[in-house]
């Protein structure tokens, strides 16, 4: 309908057609189609149309649920030598019991009429229940990848924003920091690391709240985010540049807005897709560090296991029981494979933009 | 080569310059503030090679000083110093020796990792949908995604153990099969995945269907069009490869009881021999440092349509 009337088209009087009610049919075009989405939502449902994410995501959903409530209910414990205790010389029936097999003083106790709870890993050489052990191990590494990550993303965020945000020379200078960083050969950086500061850590940490968690651990996490925050950096300083040149942030400029307000009310919110993705992607890459580290013996503290340190504590009994490196085996490999794979889904689903 | 090309080259090998005196300022100071470092005049330390420390570095002289002797003497003498441990025993004979069995592991492991690789990659392509494209790819998942040291245990049980097909010790020649599979396999992976995306973009170019419709062979077309230009991306994989296999070789060395430089360098870590693991440490990163320029510079030269701005 013509805001004019067609048969004197230099008319200037209003054409009262305009101002009738909408017919039936003309409100039919103003019908939503399809409920509005967001970006979250999008992504989403673009991530469970992924089988082989889905698939990867439950995997991850279970054994961190595992990880997280079997030792709340699980009769032993992982640092428990069970046939060691106090007042009582030790009982070495409880050591290296295969899966499902009793000792001689469980068995007597069974006769007896107890109840025992069977080892369904068996026990290791210090008697100690070994599938607690392994469930442990799996709660440490997702432990220390998840909050390895979110290290990472802090430090990179802060710094990428600030790079890309004021851009000029505080680039310049931070981005050949970065390079530099890039380009240090890693893992040799963090053994070093690893190595040396745990000592004196260990001497710093006396007595507060933290010794609890181990030297190890801390000189971790100290390493992790010293060394890795680099690509997450990247990634941000570039969403940022992109970002900064964009109508809302100068209608917000011009509107009397500073910098700490684009960066957290704008920018911030707009970069949310790649920091999930790539905070996903840096958890199986931290985890893979710490299983590496723990292997070599620079994880964490003994008798805290580790899948890295029950793997390469298995290797001296690997002639006869070979299981025992098999099950850390597996459940390491699973949830690095599956971390990766969701990771790529995630990415796939909120970043088309680097879908390639 | 243009002046773009010359420039990066220069850029380059700046930042390797750069990030190889990094390395070297990093362990050094990190040594010093160790306590019962090398630099300390605690008792941790053998008199005689605390004597030794004491001739070389100066122990009571400037920070600044010893940092200098420290620099001077790795870089025009490759001196590292004595260990600390191993007593009479200077650091770079300790890493020649061993550096003579890791090359020879790490060489031949990337060897025939590029080669198997590239050559299932390249079928998988060419099979691309088939069963073998999807049994290759679900392999090299499986071996990128598994850490090395379970890769290198899991051979060790099923090859030595159960098997006894190898040895388990790595000390004779014969027992050097299993490490070289270990850390040939993630290179392999690798290899695999970058060759088969690389090689299916080469194979929907243009020149192939011009290639076909010209009714060159098929063989001709996959060796003397498509191959040749599906490697191009590889070279970038050569440095991380030479990273992966020195960082694998630490574990590796230590799963099978291989004498190489890995081993000694995990073994001076648990003794804190201090000096030794400087030594290794800027060994390692100099040889990965350089290895990623020369691979960096040659992808540059033998493509030089990329742009890396």
């Amino acid at each position: 309908m013509s805001m004019f009337n067609s048969k004197k088209p230099f008319s200037l009087q209003v054409n009262m057609d305009n101002f009738l009610p909408a017919t039936a049919e003309e409100k039919a075009y103003m019908v939503q189609m399809r409920p509005s989405t967001t970006f979250f939502k999008d992504g989403m449902k673009r991530l469970l149309k992924n089988k082989v994410a889905t698939v990867s995501m439950i995997v991850i959903i279970i054994i961190a649920l595992a990880a997280i409530f079997i030792p709340i209910f699980w009769p032993y414990a992982y640092e428990n030598q069970l046939g060691n205790q106090p007042g009582k010389p030790v009982d070495n029936s409880y050591a290296n019991l295969r899966p499902f097999e009793y000792g001689s003083t469980e068995q007597r106790l069974i006769d007896e009429g107890e109840k025992i709870f069977p080892h369904v890993f068996g026990t290791d050489a210090a008697g100690r229940d070994y599938f607690i052990r392994i469930v442990y191990g799996t709660r440490i590494s997702l432990a220390v990848g998840f909050f390895a990550s979110i290290i990472v993303l802090i430090i990179g965020f802060v710094i990428g924003a600030i790079s890309g945000y004021f851009g000029g020379k505080v680039d310049m200078v931070i981005m050949r920091i970065v390079d530099v960083f890039y380009s240090l050969p890693d893992m040799l950086m963090i053994i070093l690391l690893a190595s040396v500061i745990r000592n004196p850590l260990q001497a710093a940490l006396e007595g507060t709240s933290l010794e609890k968690l181990g030297s190890n651990m801390i000189s971790l996490f100290i390493v992790f985010g010293v060394l890795y925050w680099v690509s997450m950096a990247r990634q941000i300083r570039g969403q940022i540049l992109a970002l900064k040149e964009q109508e809302y942030v100068l209608a917000s400029r011009t509107a009397g807005a500073k910098g700490k307000w684009i960066i957290m009310k704008h920018l911030f919110p707009n970069c949310i897709g790649i920091i999930v993705v790539y905070t996903a992607l840096q958890i199986p890459s931290a985890i893979f560090t710490e299983s590496y580290l723990s292997f070599l013996g620079l994880g964490v503290n003994a008798p805290m296991p580790s899948l890295g340190s029950l793997t390469s504590d298995a290797l001296n009994g690997i002639n006869s029981y070979g299981y025992r490196l098999v099950i850390p085996a597996i459940v390491i490999s699973l949830i690095v494979l599956s971390l990766n794979l969701f990771g790529d889904g995630l990415r796939d689903a909120f970043d088309p933009k680097l879908n390639s | 080569m243009d002046s773009k090309t010359v420039a990066y080259i220069i850029k380059r090998i700046i930042l390797a310059i750069v990030t190889i005196w990094v390395v070297m300022t990093v362990t050094f100071f990190v040594m010093h503030f160790v306590p019962g470092g090398p630099f300390t005049s605690e008792k941790a330390v053998s008199p005689s090679v605390q004597a030794a420390m004491e001739a070389k570095y100066g122990l009571d002289k400037p920070l600044i000083q010893q940092y200098g002797t420290y620099m001077k003497d790795v870089v025009t003498k490759f001196d590292f110093g004595p260990s600390l441990k191993q007593k009479g025993r200077m650091v770079v004979d300790i890493i020649g020796d061993g550096l003579k069995t890791s090359v020879k592991l790490g060489l031949i492991a990337a060897v025939w990792g590029t080669i198997v690789g590239i050559v299932l990659g390249a079928i998988a392509a060419l099979k691309r949908n088939s069963v073998i494209d999807r049994i290759i790819m679900v392999i090299s998942t499986a071996f990128i995604s598994m850490p090395g040291y379970i890769v290198g245990s899991l051979l060790l049980l099923i090859f030595a153990v159960n098997l006894r097909w190898l040895p388990a010790n790595g000390t004779t020649a014969k027992g050097l099969i299993l490490p070289i599979i270990t850390l040939g396999l993630s290179p392999m992976a690798n290899f695999v995945r970058l060759t088969r995306s690389s090689m299916l973009d080469v194979l929907g170019q243009d020149y192939i269907r011009t290639a076909r419709a010209k009714g060159v062979s098929n063989t001709k077309i996959i060796f003397g069009h498509a191959l040749k230009n599906a490697l191009i991306p590889d070279i970038t994989y050569f440095g991380p490869m030479l990273a992966y296999i020195v960082t694998g070789s630490l574990v590796v060395e230590q799963i099978f009881s291989v004498p190489g430089i890995g081993r000694a360098f995990v073994s001076s870590i648990i003794n804190r021999d201090y000096t030794m693991v400087m030594g290794t440490t800027i060994v390692l990163a100099v040889l990965i440092v350089v290895m990623t320029l020369i691979s960096d510079i040659l992808y540059k030269v033998v493509d030089p349509r990329i742009d890396f701005s």
